[in-house]
């Protein structure tokens, strides 16, 4: 799947990397609990989350993610999207909420792997 | 290669700054050439050891040792020790504060983690003087 038919599935709008929406991607995780995306993320390439510090943006960069979806609504400051920009991390924010968010990208074919 | 030493002083006020180090050693590890698991186990051992150092150190140095057939993180504070190493290793175990697990952290999986992905973790604590985690990691192959 590409990361634009994740915005166009969650109906997402794009905080940054607007030109990197051609990337393919595999796999999907969603959490709030850092230390948990650390431990058990293996090739997952797309995070959801509802949290919104900089330790989002770092979390998905140490494990080469490539966009980082931001559900109910939130959008976070401008620091963490710029530090999301200097990755070439895709961030996107969605109003769906985290269970529909994770369910109709799984339905789509983005799939988990465990 | 010649052994490579790098060097980090991490600042125990800021949560947001922590994980630059890390960002920077993976960095380094590109550059040179290692293959995408290895830098990420390495990536996972110092964050999360980052994180501890914030969160419980109040801060510390972490030094990194960079050869082709080992990474070496050694970190160290002076905050508060561990009583029970045994017991800290534990995955759920956590004495971190409302606000660090508001930011995503604190469930007890941090020492875990470090277990989990180094191939060698060393914790040598004493209480009211501070900690020293030394995490060895080997390149598959």
């Amino acid at each position: 799947m590409l990361i634009r038919e994740i915005k166009d599935i969650l109906e997402a709008k794009v905080l940054c990397g607007e030109d990197l929406l051609d990337t393919e991607v595999k796999s999907a995780c969603g959490s709030d609990l850092m230390s948990d995306v650390l431990a058990f993320v293996k090739e997952q390439s797309v995070l959801l989350t509802g949290l919104m510090n900089p330790q989002v943006v770092r979390t998905a960069d140490m494990m080469d993610m490539r966009c980082i979806v931001f559900v109910r609504g939130k959008e976070p400051e401008q620091s963490v999207v710029e530090l999301a920009r200097q990755r070439d991390i895709v961030m996107m924010t969605t109003a769906q909420r985290m269970f529909v968010a994770c369910g109709k990208l799984y339905s789509a074919g983005l799939v988990g792997n465990s | 290669m010649e052994k490579l030493k790098l060097h980090y002083d991490v600042d125990g006020e800021d949560f947001t700054s922590a994980g630059e180090a890390s960002t920077d050693v993976k960095r380094v590890l590109r550059r040179l050439g290692f293959d995408s698991d290895t830098m990420r186990r390495v990536a996972i051992c110092m964050y999360e050891g980052e994180i501890n150092l914030v969160i419980h150190g109040g801060g510390g140095v972490a030094d990194v040792e960079v050869d082709e057939n080992e990474i070496v993180i050694v970190l160290v504070d002076h905050g508060p020790g561990i009583p029970d190493v045994e017991q800290a290793m534990q995955e759920g175990w956590s004495t971190a504060s409302q606000t660090v697990r508001e930011l995503g952290f604190g469930a007890g999986m941090g020492l875990p983690n470090m277990k989990r992905y180094s191939d060698e973790i060393a914790i040598e604590s004493t209480v009211g003087e501070g900690t020293t985690v030394t995490m060895k990691i080997r390149p598959a192959g």
